[in-house]
């Protein structure tokens, strides 16, 4: 079935289309999230929530505005930030590593962080770190070009293009 | 348009992540429609972040927990209530201690007032207790007389009234081999002040009065059963009332009861 029409079934409330829908988004969902507040257990309650936010506010996501993937996506960004700002987040992991994907990888210790470690290894394989770091925070993390550009100090003008070719590298890893 | 150049630019990523005006927003969405190459493209690059992000989670998501939750009537309701809820909870947490206090309270009156009740069913007990031991004395007692009179011993006289006192009567129990008499006076009126009844034993011929005892204590005798020595050869049991002291004889114009013994 289409996207489209998927996707005009589940602002009709249709369960299946749901269902459908959440199949396709909600392992990569809950994903990023698991990487922005890095504790899968609390990752996946978030990941619920969004998806029941997602389910009450269907009529709220427009076509025209972006990709649904994309409008899912923000509102977990958003949900999983918020997390990782409150205080019952803040007393229970004090040093919040700065690290990105390698860094999920390199971190043995955390045992609460359930990653698919082989996958994203060959998925992020010749990934320059900077790209690692760039697809992370404007995909995973939400931020502007100008923040990102800021972040990781370079011109903001070649944000696009060296985000282009990070991307391409990434597509060239898929199996 | 150069679709290839477009693609190039690197705005499509852009687009997928998110961070593009809504104006070009809007313009992608029609060049997709417009350019299946472009849509093909926004495609591959959803897909590389779909996969990067389902490498960065290892679970597997379950729809059926969250189906659970979309089958409850109008969850969206239970999200907005959450501030509410929390009240409630301060509320019926202080509602729960009102609760308690009050519970306290009255348990410690009504203990208070359990306690007096109590005690008080306590001497009641006692009194209860007391009583039963007097009627269980009072009964001995009762069956050590009924024995006493039953003995086969005992000559049984019916002492009439005379007179002086013509409704008075009593009855004479007397064990001559214990040489005692047993005087049931309940007939006799109360005697007046100053005055004591006393008994004689009779011989008949002639007339000669022999003292036994006086009924000492009449009014406040409990069964009105005295007790008598009588060593005699009695033939008749007479009662008189006499001063206070008694008399060396019999004063026969207040003889009250008289009895002959059936020979």
């Amino acid at each position: 079935m289409e996207l489209d029409s998927l996707i005009t079934l589940f602002q009709k409330k249709d369960l299946t289309a749901f269902e459908k829908l959440y199949e396709m988004y909600s392992k990569n969902i809950c994903g990023v999230i698991n990487t922005i507040v890095r504790d899968t257990e609390l990752a996946e309650e978030i990941c619920q929530d969004v998806f029941l936010k997602i389910w009450n506010q269907s009529e709220s996501y427009d076509v025209s505005k972006g990709r649904f993937f994309t409008w899912i996506l923000n509102i977990a960004r958003n949900a999983a930030i918020d997390e990782v700002r409150s205080k019952s987040y803040k007393q229970g992991k004090k040093n919040l590593p700065a690290d990105y994907f390698v860094g999920i990888l390199e971190n043995k210790d955390n045992l609460n962080l359930k990653v698919d470690a082989i996958g994203l290894r060959s998925l992020l394989k010749n990934l320059k770190e900077q790209c690692k770091q760039l697809i992370e925070l404007l995909y995973f993390k939400g931020y502007t070009q100008k923040e990102a550009a800021e972040t990781l100090d370079i011109p903001l003008g070649t944000i696009k293009t060296r985000n282009r070719s990070c991307i391409s590298q990434l597509r060239k890893n898929i199996p | 348009m150069d679709v290839k150049k477009y693609i190039a630019s690197g705005i499509l990523e852009l687009y997928v992540a998110g961070t593009l005006s809504e104006e070009e927003n809007a313009q992608i969405h029609g060049y997709a429609k417009e350019y299946p190459e472009i849509q093909r493209e926004i495609e591959a690059i959803e897909a590389a972040i779909l996969a990067l992000g389902e490498a960065s989670y290892s679970g597997t998501p379950d729809f059926s927990s969250l189906k659970e939750h979309l089958e409850r009537p109008k969850n969206p309701k239970v999200i907005s209530l959450s501030g509410n809820w929390a009240k409630w909870k301060v509320y019926s947490g202080w509602a729960a201690a009102a609760v308690f206090a009050i519970g306290f309270f009255w348990s410690y009156i009504e203990n208070g007032r359990l306690q007096s009740k109590m005690d008080f069913v306590n001497q009641e007990n006692q009194v209860m207790e007391q009583q039963i031991l007097e009627a269980r004395n009072a009964v001995s007692d009762t069956e050590k007389l009924l024995n006493t009179l039953r003995n086969k011993d005992i000559n049984v006289v019916s002492l009439d009234g005379q007179e002086a006192s013509p409704n008075a009567y009593a009855k004479a129990y007397w064990n001559k081999k214990e040489q005692k008499v047993f005087i049931d006076a309940l007939g006799l009126p109360e005697p007046p002040k100053g005055m004591v009844y006393q008994v004689w034993s009779l011989k008949l011929n002639p007339l000669t009065p022999t003292n036994l005892g006086l009924l000492k204590d009449f009014s406040t005798h409990e069964n009105k059963v005295f007790t008598l020595l009588n060593p005699n050869e009695s033939e008749a049991f007479g009662i008189t009332l006499e001063p206070e002291g008694g008399s060396e004889s019999p004063t026969l114009e207040r003889l009250y009861t008289l009895g002959a013994i059936a020979s």
